[in-house]
């Protein structure tokens, strides 16, 4: 399980250094997912946002289905981008954020809208981590950046890999800063990760994006 | 070949296998939402151990079994006893007492699945005394829901959740009056059936059976395109009476239907739109 510690110390030290963004990063959309312990992390990522950050977020945070709009409201009160509700067949704009509904799947059209279902759970989930992976892969291809942070569960992982295989960045939380490692620490195992580090690292290296 | 070029070409062979599914079979999924049909069938294609959609196009052809499949794949049937029970209240609410005013109602679920949906509004009409003069016809395009809509068995492993629906929709009485209790399954009381015709329906390749006052289709306009949702609206437009209810699912919305100058809105966040008496006047209309 805790594979990623095995690794020596010079990848240890290494996963702190924000690496340089790689040149042909140039992210139409970021896509989040978390699950227990996410919107203290989410809290963290929106409130360090940079003003002006133009890069359109969709977010899953695993809630529970009769939950209300406060995390909406919360994250848009914080941030310097605009969070709203996903809402069916919209337009993904930039300066804006969306998050899942609670029990709807949150998938993107290859037109760059947004679609909602009432699937079956995926990964024991509504929204799923893994249906908003895989769909933004499939519309963004390589301008995709995918950011998997703290969880109790292994939602996330499958559509990690297919992120990645599609051309997509993928940060990972470091496990070892997460509330809960799990959902960090499965990722790692089956999609790998183009870097590890705390929510700092991840502040740090989103208000480096052109 | 890159994954962006297998991504363009699995765009086409969806599109031909859509094509291939409606010629031959009449079932027309070529305006759902494109990203919900290609994660069904990449998913199915995975699952089957296809070395393509294509290959997939070729069997849907020649095996008719295999249809049976896709068309499960492709209708998500998901659903449950007073699901959103905040949308059942509002109904009690503010449509009920304008059903009230008719001596005879017809209602009409378009799209629903396996049932659930229909008993828990034909238990809300009971509780209201206006089920005995209701006609409800209840629709689907998948016959296998269908069967188990009519059946009217549920397990008996869901009906905590859906004592707990019915307690917040309002409900009046106790919930184990509406069904009895097997060992692991329950079956939903015959007087609640009675009014109730299942039938199957196409909403897109189907037109107009009949005028009613009511209209339920929750979460299935969802994962139809604009195009087609405006189309549906229209086959329900033309199925409402003047003064006719339409009611949608929380996520789905008339506001941006190009029909929605037809209709006014009972409440926003439920969904709950009426047909206006008169057709409103537009530009183009000559005295
Ligand atoms: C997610 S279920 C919704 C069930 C129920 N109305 C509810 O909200 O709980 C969607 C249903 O729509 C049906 N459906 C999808 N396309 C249809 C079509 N073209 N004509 C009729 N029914 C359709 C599916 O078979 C499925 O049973």
């Amino acid at each position: 399980m805790r594979k990623y510690t095995e690794k020596n110390t010079d990848d240890q030290a290494h996963r702190m250094i924000i690496p340089e963004i790689p040149i042909h990063l140039k992210p139409k959309a970021i896509v989040i997912g978390t699950s227990a312990g996410g919107v203290e992390a989410l809290t963290k990522l929106f409130k360090a946002l940079r003003p002006g950050f133009s890069i359109p977020i969709l977010v899953v945070q695993h809630i529970s289905p009769s939950s209300d709009s406060y995390l909406v409201q919360h994250l848009n009160r914080i941030s310097s981008v605009t969070v709203k509700e996903a809402l069916d067949k919209t337009v993904i704009e930039p300066f804006h954020a969306y998050l899942a509904p609670p029990n709807y799947h949150l998938l993107i059209e290859e037109d760059f809208t947004i679609a909602l279902t009432v699937d079956e759970k995926v990964s024991y989930a509504r929204p799923s981590i893994d249906v908003l992976f895989e769909t933004a892969a499939r519309a963004f291809n390589r301008n995709l950046l995918g950011i998997i942070l703290t969880g109790a569960n292994s939602d996330g992982a499958y559509g990690a890999s297919m992120l990645r295989k599609m051309g997509g960045y993928l940060i990972v939380q470091d496990p070892s800063t997460a509330h809960i490692a799990t959902m960090p620490e499965t990722a790692i195992q089956q999609a790998g990760a183009d870097f590890i580090t705390n929510l700092e690292g991840i502040s740090k290296f989103l208000n480096r994006l052109p | 070949m890159t994954h962006e070029e297998i991504n363009e070409i699995q765009n086409i062979e969806i599109k031909l296998f859509l094509e291939a599914l409606f010629q031959r079979y009449g079932y027309d999924f070529r305006n759902y939402s494109q990203a919900h049909i290609k994660r069904r069938l990449l998913h199915r294609m995975n699952l089957g151990n296809f070395s393509g959609i294509s290959q997939m196009q070729h069997k849907i052809l020649y095996d008719s079994g295999f249809v049976q499949q896709i068309l499960l794949d492709l209708s998500i049937n998901v659903t449950e006893m007073f699901r959103d029970p905040s949308f059942y209240a509002s109904v009690r609410k503010e449509v009920v007492p304008i059903l009230k005013t008719y001596p005879f109602i017809k209602t009409w679920h378009a799209g629903c699945s396996t049932g659930e949906e229909v008993y828990s509004m034909a238990i809300l009409f009971k509780e209201e005394n206006i089920l005995n003069r209701t006609q409800i016809y209840a629709t689907d395009f998948n016959h296998k829901v269908l069967k188990t809509a009519k059946e009217g068995i549920y397990p008996i492993d869901l009906i905590k959740d859906y004592t707990t629906n019915y307690q917040k929709a309002g409900g009046k009485e106790s919930f184990s009056d509406y069904y009895d209790a097997n060992y692991n399954s329950v079956i939903i009381d015959g007087s609640l059936k009675k009014n109730i015709v299942f039938a199957d329906h196409n909403l897109v390749t189907d037109s107009v059976f009949a005028e009613v006052n009511l209209i339920v289709c929750r979460n299935v306009l969802i994962y139809f395109n604009r195009e087609l949702q405006d189309k549906v609206i229209k086959l329900f437009l033309d199925s409402l009476t003047p003064g006719g209810i339409l009611c949608l699912g929380s996520k789905e919305n008339l506001q941006y239907s190009a029909h929605f100058e037809y209709f006014s809105v009972i409440d926003t966040h439920e969904k709950i739109y009426r047909k206006e008496y008169r057709r409103p006047s537009t530009s183009n209309d000559n005295p």
